[in-house]
C-alpha cells in the first residue's frame, strides 16, 4: 500500500497530525499575503475584458483559402494586444473579432490583417460590434449570486451554525479574490468561460468547506461533556481525520484540470482552454486549501469566544495542570507516571485519539457508545447539539 | 427537506441492492435507447465548439422610435431572451455597427424558424374593430350571408350593461350575426368565434355614418367613425395581395394612437379591418404560453396573462365593448399590423387573461408565445444576411483539449487504483455510470430544449468529476474507518453509509442551491451554467444512492473484499486494523467516569 495509505491510518489514530488550528496565525498570514498580492495585481493590472463584455471590432474578409488556424498564427501579435476570435463563414470568408478596440485602432488592425492575409485592405469589411454578454446578463448574474450567498448563509446557519456560515463565506471570498487576482496578474482576457469558471470555483469552494464542516460538526458534538480537549483540539483532530478525504478529493479534482492546463495548454497549445483551466486550477487549489487552513481555524477562533467554550478551555487547562502536578508528584514518589496519567494527556496514545477522531473518520464503536450516553445532557447546552444533527 | 425523502428511498436500496441497481441500469438503457431512436447520439455543441448560423438583422427606421444605441441594446436583450430563454442554447446576440444585430445560433438549429423568431417585432395591440369586410374585394363584393348567420336586423341597443350607465342606444342599426358563439366565461375565444361568425358584416354604407354624436360616450374606445381617407384605403385594400399587405404593416402605418386598417385571416379566408386606436398595449402582457385548446376545439392557441394594470384595462375594455353592436363589440388582437383574431365580446372578461387563436400549428403557437413573453422590439428589423460560421475554437485546439482530458481521466483512474486498489473498481464504475448518464441526458436535451454544450460546460463537467468522485471517497473513507474499528466489512458498509450519506446530501444541497438560484434569477450563459451544475449534482446523488451504495453492499458479500484481500483496498493490515476491542472498552470506561 502506498505511503498515503499508511498515512491514512496513522492520521486516524493520531500517530501523525499537523496542528492546523494551533498554527492558524501563520496560515492566516500566508493567506493575507496572497490575497493582498491578488488585490494589488487586480488594482495595478486590472482585468482585460473580452469581446463578449466590451465589444470590439469585427473584420470580414472575402473568400479566402486561409484556414482558421493559419489565420490565427498569421495575425497573432497584430491585434493591438487583444485576443482575436476567428470563424470561417459560409461564404468562404473569415470573420475576425478583436476585443476592446476603437475605430482608430481598428483601422490599423485592418491594415495589418490585410497585410498578414494578403487580402486587399478595401475588401476587408470592418465594423464595431457590441457586447454579446450585455450589462443585463452581468447584472442578473450578480443578483443571482447575492441571493444565493444570502440563502447559503441562512442554510449553513441552520444546518450548522452561524460561525461556520461566516467562516465558509470568508473562505469563499478568499478563493474568489485569489483566482481573480491571478487573472489580472497573468493578463488573461475575461471571457464568459472564465466567469463561469469562477462560478464553478465558487460552488466547489463551498462544497469542500461544507464537507469539512460536516466532519467538524460531528466531532464536536457533546464536546462540553468532557474536560480533556478544547474546541480547537477537537477541531484539529477532525481536520486531520478528514485529511485523507481532502487530499484524495483534491487530487482527483485537480488531475484532469492539471492535464488540461499543462498538457492541453503547454504542449498542444490549446489557447482558450488555458484560460479556463488556469482559473479552475487556481480556484480548486485555493478552495481545498481554504477549507482546511482558513475556514476551520476561523470557526475555532469564533467558537473559543463562546462562554461555554471558554469555560471548557479553563477546565481543560486546569485538568492538564493538575495532571501534570500529579504526574510530577508521582514521579517524585518514584512511581510509574504512565499509570496515573493514562487518559489525561491529549497527545498520548489511543484513548485520546479514539475519543476525538472525527469527521469522515469517526470512531463508531466507542464514539457512538459514548455519545449515546452524553447526548441527553448535552442537548441543553448551547446551540451546538441541534436536533437536526440526528445520529443514525 | 429533500434529504429526508432521499434518505427513505436509500434505506430501501440498502435492503434491496439489486433493485436499486436494476433501476439505474434500466434508466440508463432506456435513455441510451431513446438517444439512438431519436438519432441524437452526440450532444449538440455550442458555437465555440461546432460553429453555427449567423443571422444579421438590420434595423428599419420605425415610427416614433429612432435607431438609437439604447433601443439597439434593448433589442439585443429581447432577442437574446427569445433565442436563449432557457439559457441552454448558447446562442449569442450582439450589435454590429450602429444599426445591425448579429445573432449566432449553434449548428443544428432550424435557421428559418430562428430567423422568424428573432426578426419578429412583436408589437401587440388590442384594438376595437370599427369595420370589417371580406379581405378580397374583387371576388364577391358583399356576399349574402348564408344560413344562420343572416343578419337579424335587431338593433343592438342593450343599454343597461354599460358600466357607466349612460345608456345611449346606438343609432347604427348594425345587424348582429346571430351565430356568434363566443362562450362566456372563457377569456376570449378567438378564431372560432369569429370564424363561425363568418358572415361578412356589412360595412356601414356611408363612412361617417357613425358620426361623433352617435358614438357611445361611455366607452373608452371613443369615436367609431372611419375617416374618409382611411375608408378609401380600406375599400381599395386587397388582403390577398402580399405587396399591399406589407405596405400596411410597415412602420408608420401602424401607429398605436391612430385608427388603422389591417388584414387578418379567419379560417383561412382573408378579412380586412378598420381598427380603432390601441386600447391595451402588448407591454401589459406579463406572460404567454402555447396550449392545445381541447374544450373549444380551437387547436393550438396562445394564452396571455396581463399584469395588474393590463388586467384592469382588459376588464374595462371588454365591458365597454360587450355593450356595443357588431362589429364594434369585437376587438382585434393586432400583432405587427396583422389581425391574429378578432373575437366578439358579450360580457366583461375578468381574470386578466386572454387567448389568441388563429388556427396555429403547434410550433407557430409556441413561437408566438415565446416572442410575446419577452416583449416587443423597440425597432423593426429585417434579416439582411444569413451565413454559416465555423467553430471559434479551432479543431486542433479542441482535439488538444480532448487529449488532455483523456490523459487527466487516465491519471484519475491510475490514482484511484493506486490508492483504493479493488475499491477503485467501484469508484470507476460509478464514475462511468455518471458519465454515461450525463452524456445521454445531454444528447436528449439537445433536441428537447435546445441544450448545447459549450466550452465552459465542458470545463464544468471536468470539475464535476472531482465532486462526483468525492462522494465515493467520502463513502470509502467511512467504510475504512469502520474497518479500523475492528468491524467486518458488511457491518462496516451498513454503518458507514448513513454517515457518508449525510455528508453527501448536505454538501450536494449547497451545489444544488447554487444551481437553482442562478437558474431562476439569471439569463443567458449563466443560466446555462446553472443548468449543467444542477444536472451533474442531481446525477451525483442519484449515482451514489442507486449505484455506488448498492454495488458496495453486494461486493461486501464477496470473499475478495470481505476477507480484505491484499488487492481489495480493504486489507486490514494496510488499514492498520488492530484488535481494538479491549482497548476501546477500557478507554470507554475511564472516560465515562470522567464525564
Amino acid at each position: 500500500m502506498s505511503k498515503l495509505g499508511t498515512l491514512g491510518h496513522r492520521l486516524h489514530r493520531g500517530e501523525v497530525s499537523y496542528d492546523f488550528v494551533g498554527k492558524r496565525k501563520l496560515w492566516y498570514g500566508v493567506s493575507i499575503l496572497i490575497t493582498l498580492a491578488a488585490i494589488i495585481g487586480l488594482a495595478v493590472n486590472g482585468l482585460k475584458l473580452g469581446i463578449e463584455f466590451s465589444g470590439g471590432a469585427v473584420f470580414t474578409t472575402p473568400k479566402t483559402s486561409v484556414s482558421v488556424s493559419q489565420a490565427q498564427d498569421k495575425i497573432s501579435g497584430d491585434t493591438a494586444g487583444h485576443h482575436a476570435t476567428i470563424q470561417k463563414l459560409g461564404t468562404g470568408g473569415l470573420r475576425i473579432q478583436v476585443s476592446d478596440i476603437d475605430t482608430a485602432t481598428s483601422k490599423q488592425v485592418q491594415q495589418k490583417i490585410s497585410a498578414d492575409l494578403n487580402i486587399p485592405s478595401k475588401d476587408i469589411n470592418a465594423e464595431i460590434v457590441g457586447p454579446s454578454w450585455g450589462k443585463e446578463i452581468s447584472k442578473k448574474a450578480l443578483q443571482g449570486l447575492i441571493i444565493f450567498l444570502v440563502l447559503v448563509v441562512i442554510y449553513l446557519a441552520i444546518a450548522f451554525e452561524w460561525r461556520m456560515a461566516v467562516a465558509a463565506l470568508v473562505a469563499l471570498l478568499h478563493d474568489i479574490t485569489i483566482t481573480t487576482g491571478v487573472y489580472a496578474i497573468v493578463g488573461f482576457e475575461v471571457s464568459p468561460g472564465t466567469v463561469i469558471g469562477l462560478l464553478t470555483i465558487l460552488g466547489y469552494s463551498l462544497y469542500d468547506t461544507v464537507v469539512v464542516f460536516d466532519g467538524l460538526k460531528e466531532a464536536t458534538r457533546g464536546i462540553t461533556k468532557q474536560n480533556q480537549k478544547t474546541f480547537s483540539d477537537v477541531a484539529n483532530r477532525s481536520l486531520n481525520g478528514t485529511l485523507v478525504r481532502s487530499i484524495n478529493t483534491t487530487v482527483v479534482a485537480l488531475l484532469p484540470v492539471a492535464a488540461l492546463l499543462f498538457i492541453g495548454g503547454g504542449i498542444l497549445g490549446a489557447g482558450v482552454l488555458n484560460d479556463i483551466a488556469l482559473a479552475l486550477f487556481v480556484g480548486l487549489t485555493a478552495g481545498a486549501y481554504s477549507s482546511i487552513f482558513i475556514a476551520t481555524p476561523i470557526v475555532a477562533d469564533l467558537k473559543e469566544r463562546e462562554p461555554q467554550m471558554q469555560a471548557l478551555r479553563k477546565r481543560v487547562l486546569a485538568k492538564r495542570a493538575s495532571d501534570a502536578q500529579k504526574a510530577k508528584e508521582a514521579e517524585a514518589r518514584g512511581e510509574d507516571p504512565e499509570a496515573a496519567d493514562d487518559d489525561a494527556d491529549p497527545q498520548d496514545g489511543e484513548e485520546a485519539t479514539a475519543s476525538a477522531a472525527a469527521g469522515v473518520v469517526a470512531p463508531r464503536g466507542q464514539g457512538a457508545a459514548r455519545s449515546s450516553r452524553t447526548q441527553p445532557g448535552s442537548r441543553g447546552r448551547g446551540g451546538r447539539s441541534r436536533p437536526s444533527g440526528k445520529r443514525r | 427537506m429533500a434529504a429526508a425523502k432521499k434518505g427513505r428511498r436509500s434505506s430501501g436500496s440498502q435492503g434491496y441492492p439489486g433493485r436499486a441497481l436494476a433501476v439505474i441500469l434500466i434508466a440508463l438503457v432506456a435513455m441510451t435507447g431513446g438517444m439512438f431512436l431519436s438519432g441524437d447520439t452526440t450532444p449538440r455543441l455550442g458555437i465555440d465548439l461546432a460553429g453555427g448560423v449567423s443571422i444579421t438583422l438590420t434595423a428599419k427606421p420605425n415610427q416614433g422610435s429612432a435607431v438609437t444605441k439604447a433601443n439597439m441594446n434593448t433589442a439585443v436583450n429581447i432577442i437574446s431572451n427569445r433565442v436563449n430563454g432557457l439559457g441552454v442554447s448558447e446562442a449569442e446576440v450582439q450589435t454590429e455597427g450602429s444599426k445591425n444585430i448579429i445573432v449566432n445560433i449553434p449548428k443544428g438549429t432550424n435557421a428559418e424558424q430562428a430567423q422568424k423568431q428573432v426578426g419578429t417585432t412583436a408589437q401587440l395591440f388590442f384594438r376595437q374593430v370599427l369595420a370589417v369586410d371580406n379581405g378580397v374585394p374583387a371576388a364577391t363584393p358583399t356576399p349574402t350571408p348564408s344560413g344562420s348567420a343572416t343578419p337579424s336586423g335587431t338593433p343592438s341597443g342593450t343599454p343597461s350593461s354599460t358600466p357607466t350607465g349612460t345608456a345611449t342606444p346606438k343609432s347604427t342599426a348594425t345587424p348582429t350575426g346571430s351565430a356568434t358563439s363566443t362562450v362566456q366565461n372563457r377569456p376570449v375565444s378567438g378564431a372560432l368565434a369569429s370564424g363561425v361568425n363568418k358572415a361578412p358584416t356589412p360595412l356601414p354604407t356611408t363612412p361617417p355614418a357613425t358620426d361623433p354624436n352617435a358614438t357611445n360616450p361611455s366607452t373608452s374606445s371613443g369615436d367609431l367613425s372611419v375617416p374618409a381617407d382611411l375608408q378609401a384605403k380600406f375599400t381599395a385594400l386587397d388582403c390577398s395581395n402580399d405587396k399591399q399587405r406589407n405596405a400596411i404593416t410597415d412602420g408608420s402605418a401602424q401607429d398605436k394612437g391612430k385608427k388603422v386598417i389591417a388584414c387578418g385571416q379567419e379560417g383561412g379566408i382573408w378579412q380586412k379591418y378598420v381598427l380603432g386606436p390601441s386600447l391595451i398595449d402588448g407591454k401589459r402582457v406579463s406572460g404567454a404560453n402555447a396550449a392545445f385548446d381541447t374544450q373549444q376545439g380551437n387547436g393550438w392557441v396562445v394564452n396571455l396573462n396581463f399584469d395588474s394594470s393590463g388586467a384592469g384595462q382588459f376588464t374595462k375594455v371588454t365591458g365597454d365593448l360587450s355593450s356595443q353592436a357588431e362589429p364594434n363589440n369585437r376587438f382585434a388582437i393586432d400583432l405587427d399590423g396583422v389581425v391574429q383574431s378578432a373575437p366578439s365580446v358579450h360580457s366583461a372578461l375578468t381574470g386578466g387573461s386572454a387567448q389568441i387563436s388563429g388556427g396555429f400549428k403547434q410550433n407557430e403557437a409556441e413561437d408566438l408565445a415565446n416572442v410575446l413573453k419577452y416583449g416587443s422590439l423597440p425597432l423593426a428589423f429585417e434579416p439582411s444576411e444569413t451565413t454559416t460560421v465555423s467553430a471559434a475554437l479551432g479543431g486542433e485546439q479542441l482535439r488538444g483539449g480532448l487529449i488532455a482530458g483523456a490523459v487527466g481521466l487516465a491519471l484519475v483512474v491510475a490514482y484511484m487504483f493506486a490508492y483504493y486498489r479493488g475499491l477503485s473498481f467501484v469508484a470507476i464504475a460509478s464514475l462511468m455510470t455518471s458519465a454515461a448518464l450525463t452524456y445521454t441526458i445531454m444528447c436528449l436535451l439537445g433536441r428537447a430544449i435546445g441544450f448545447a454544450l459549450n466550452l465552459p460546460a465542458v470545463a464544468g463537467a471536468i470539475v464535476a468529476i472531482g465532486i462526483t468522485a468525492d462522494s465515493f471517497i467520502v463513502f470509502f473513507e467511512r467504510i475504512r474507518d469502520e474497518l479500523r474499528e475492528g468491524r467486518s466489512l458488511q457491518p462496516a458498509v451498513a454503518r458507514g453509509w448513513p454517515r457518508a450519506r449525510r455528508t453527501i446530501l448536505v454538501s450536494d444541497f449547497v451545489s444544488f442551491l447554487a444551481a437553482a438560484v442562478l437558474y431562476v434569477v439569471t439569463v443567458g450563459k449563466v443560466r446555462g451554467f446553472a443548468f449543467t451544475l444542477g444536472l451533474t449534482t442531481v446525477l451525483d446523488v442519484a449515482v451514489v444512492f442507486l449505484f455506488t451504495m448498492p454495488l458496495m453492499t453486494i461486493l461486501a458479500r464477496r470473499k475478495f473484499f470481505a476477507q480484505g484481500h491484499k488487492w481489495s483496498g480493504l486489507d486490514p493490515k494496510s488499514l492498520g486494523v488492530k484488535a481494538p476491542l479491549r482497548r476501546v472498552r477500557r478507554t470507554h470506561s475511564t472516560e465515562t467516569k470522567e464525564a
